[in-house]
């Protein structure tokens, strides 16, 4: 039977509470509500008070209580409600969560999980549609992971929970309701899930992670129409990053086109920009492009269709592409 | 601005206090219980403690302008706070301190070159935070009291008898995360002692920048049980320890306790006091120094002060030769373990930067640099 992605977090957050004592899950109204998306629905009542905890209203004292609980020898896993609110932690994320593992010379495991729902597209106010990966990408210390099929926010967040370092996970929040059948098998221990390419291809590179590789397969089909093939890679990890990954199409294709919906300047299409034109510079026919959300706080949601990157501004970017690829060609005949 | 508190709100909780200035034993009701089994031969080694923590203070100093250093925190003025407390602690009780908490450390046995390796630059933390149940000390201020809080909670969910422990100091308490602290140890009635040093001063800012009314008022609002003690009394911190992690192991919930003392030092040895507070106020200070206070008492109970007081001094002389013999001699790390432990599984990236910057090195070799 298919499962929506809210139904795969909830069973993953359920296994990992079953499987081990130490797992314990923090958030604000995670508890008897069953957090505001029900991602946590029926935990508490089968798990009890002290493994599902209601937290008071302060994102710093749960990231700061789970580093605390982490001492301890438990295995947090603490929700923060909306991607906006994630900031008020960000010092216990960047300047401890990240960095007691090597302030303490390995002494100290911090296997705390940061579950977001992130992104937009859902018409919600100010500070419920933010994508704010970059700046823990950026954070040595910190693993970033962002699954975007049902069958990876199941594995890829037992893999966190079951992950010695601490791991920031992204989930795709419009796009909870998506539906598939899922294997719920353990899945092995693997604290860097590669990138997957989820449909192979010859003319460009598209990349994505989270709610835009739902876009990514949208636009490779509507590629196919018009005789383009791409190949669709889905990151999964920001960090580690798998450049690899995307070097190997890279280097077949010699297009790339990266798409995200944070905001442009120093985020994690940069980096896979600047890493691939490092790596691949005599591959590449083209300049890589990303398409983003625009360089502005993330505008009201009437405004939205406009920040997102749609299927359009993403064929656009291909197209852009494979005219320069096309011209060169025809150049050469 | 004044440095006075304004009476905006009654002053609810006194000042509790075991040695007066003059080192007279005052009669508390409810602390005198807490130190009645201390023998003369504690109270030794309280001096002994104390004696040569200010000596491992001042070597620390005196490393610093050497050069051996690249920075120290003097904790002078809060031997009592720092040694009081942390003796009336249990071993297993888990202790999440800031950075000038070195007598707190020192205390569970760890060793003073590997503090100051801390302060030389030879390693992010100087000891092992599961051997000594210390954690790691903290730099940013006050973000170690949420840890004690979720430590403590963890006690509380798994039904343990020890306790955590929060020290932080005036300057700490306008900080978010130890407001935080408190709502969640509060909360879930865990077991956490948040434990002030009200040195006065956080830097150059007076304690009534941060708090207009006595520390300890604001934190029973919390609901946290709450003692004000003199800091530099060790008597009477000892014994509000005491009482405050008997409190807690009974499944009472939080407690606070403001140790009121001072910073007769600077912030660091970056600092330069005399640009913000006056002469005549250390002076004011001096005449309640914890060390002088717990000498006076001794004298007054007719103990052989002089020959604890040597013993004090002997232990003193050889911890500070055996301190500058190790700093100086501290190797510097190797540049691979630049590279250690940034995360605790393999971790591709961290490899290849790893990798790439020991080959770019490597490339030198022989060149004579």
């Amino acid at each position: 039977m298919a499962t929506t992605m809210l139904k795969a977090l909830n069973q993953s957050l359920h296994d990992a509470l079953s499987d081990d004592e130490k797992v314990i899950l923090l958030g604000e109204d995670i508890g008897t509500l069953g957090g505001v998306f029900r991602v946590t629905d029926g935990l508490k009542s089968e798990f009890g008070e002290h493994r599902v905890v209601d937290t008071p209203l302060a994102e710093s004292g749960i990231v700061g209580s789970a580093i605390g609980l982490a001492y301890r020898g438990y295995r947090p896993v603490v929700e923060i409600q909306f991607d906006g609110f994630t900031y008020p932690a960000f010092d216990q994320l960047v300047s401890q969560l990240a960095k007691l593992h090597y302030r303490s010379r390995g002494r100290v495991k911090m296997p705390v999980t940061v579950r977001i729902p992130y992104g937009g597209g859902i018409g919600s106010p100010e500070h419920h549609s933010e994508s704010p990966e970059a700046y823990f990408a950026h954070t040595a210390g910190l693993r970033v992971f962002a699954p975007s099929s049902v069958q990876d926010a199941y594995t890829m967040l037992r893999q966190a929970i079951d992950c010695d370092d601490p791991v920031i996970f992204f989930e795709p929040k419009r796009r909870y309701h998506e539906k598939a059948d899922i294997d719920l098998s353990t899945p092995a221990k693997d604290g860097s899930p590669k990138a997957k390419v989820v449909r192979e291809g010859e003319d460009v590179t598209i990349v994505g992670y989270g709610p835009t590789t739902y876009t990514l397969l949208e636009a490779a089909l509507a590629a196919e129409d018009e005789g383009v093939s791409l190949e669709v890679i889905d990151l999964r990890t920001l960090d580690p990053l798998d450049i690899d990954t995307v070097a190997n199409s890279v280097k077949h294709t010699g297009k790339l086109v990266v798409v995200h919906e944070a905001s442009r300047t120093s985020g994690v299409g940069a980096e896979i920009c600047a890493q691939i034109t490092e790596t691949c510079f005599d591959y590449l026919e083209h300049a890589p492009l990303r398409v983003t959300g625009f360089d502005i706080p993330y505008p009201p949601s009437r405004l939205e269709s406009h920040h997102l990157p749609d299927l359009d501004r993403v064929m656009h970017a291909v197209d852009t592409v494979m005219r320069h690829h096309e011209a060169t060609e025809g150049a050469a005949k | 601005m004044s440095t006075k508190h304004v009476d905006v709100a009654a002053e609810n909780i006194p000042t509790q206090q075991l040695l007066n200035v003059a080192g007279e034993r005052v009669p508390d009701s409810e602390l005198d219980h807490y130190v009645a089994k201390l023998t003369e031969s504690d109270l030794a080694d309280f001096l002994r403690d104390m004696v040569v923590l200010r000596r491992m203070d001042t070597e620390a100093t005196a490393l610093q302008r050497q050069g051996q250093l690249g920075l120290w925190a003097p904790l002078l003025g809060q031997e009592a706070a720092q040694i009081g407390s942390v003796r009336a602690t249990r071993d297993t009780d888990f202790i999440f301190p800031s950075y000038r908490e070195h007598g707190v450390a020192w205390a569970r046995g760890v060793k003073a070159e590997d503090l100051l390796s801390v302060w030389r630059g030879a390693q992010a933390s100087g000891w092992d935070p599961h051997e000594v149940n210390i954690a790691c000390q903290q730099i940013v201020i006050g973000s170690q009291a949420l840890h004690a809080a979720g430590y403590g909670m963890g006690i509380k969910f798994d039904g343990g008898d020890e306790t955590a422990i929060a020290y932080f100091g005036d300057g700490a308490t306008s900080q978010g995360d130890v407001n935080e602290a408190m709502v969640f140890a509060a909360s879930y009635q865990a077991p956490v002692l948040f434990f002030c040093q009200n040195n006065q001063w956080a830097i150059s800012e007076p304690v009534a920048l941060q708090s207009r009314t006595q520390i300890a008022d604001r934190a029973h609002g919390f609901g946290l049980k709450t003692w004000r003690v003199d800091g530099n009394d060790i008597l009477a911190v000892y014994a509000a320890t005491q009482a405050a992690l008997a409190h807690c192991r009974n499944g009472l919930g939080p407690t606070f306790i403001e140790a009121v003392t001072y910073r007769m030092g600077s912030h660091t040895t970056a600092d330069d006091p005399k640009r913000y507070r006056k002469d005549s106020e250390l002076e004011k200070w001096r005449a309640k120094d914890p060390i002088d206070r717990l000498v006076k008492y001794l004298h007054v109970i007719g103990a052989d002060v002089q020959s604890y007081e040597q013993r004090a001094q002997n232990a003193a002389d050889e911890l500070a030769a055996q301190l500058r013999a190790a700093i100086t001699a501290m190797p510097d790390p190797t540049v691979e373990q630049m590279f250690d432990n940034v995360y605790a599984e393999a971790h591709e990236p961290s490899r290849r930067a790893r990798d790439e910057y020991m080959n770019y090195l490597a490339g030198f070799e022989g060149d004579g640099r």
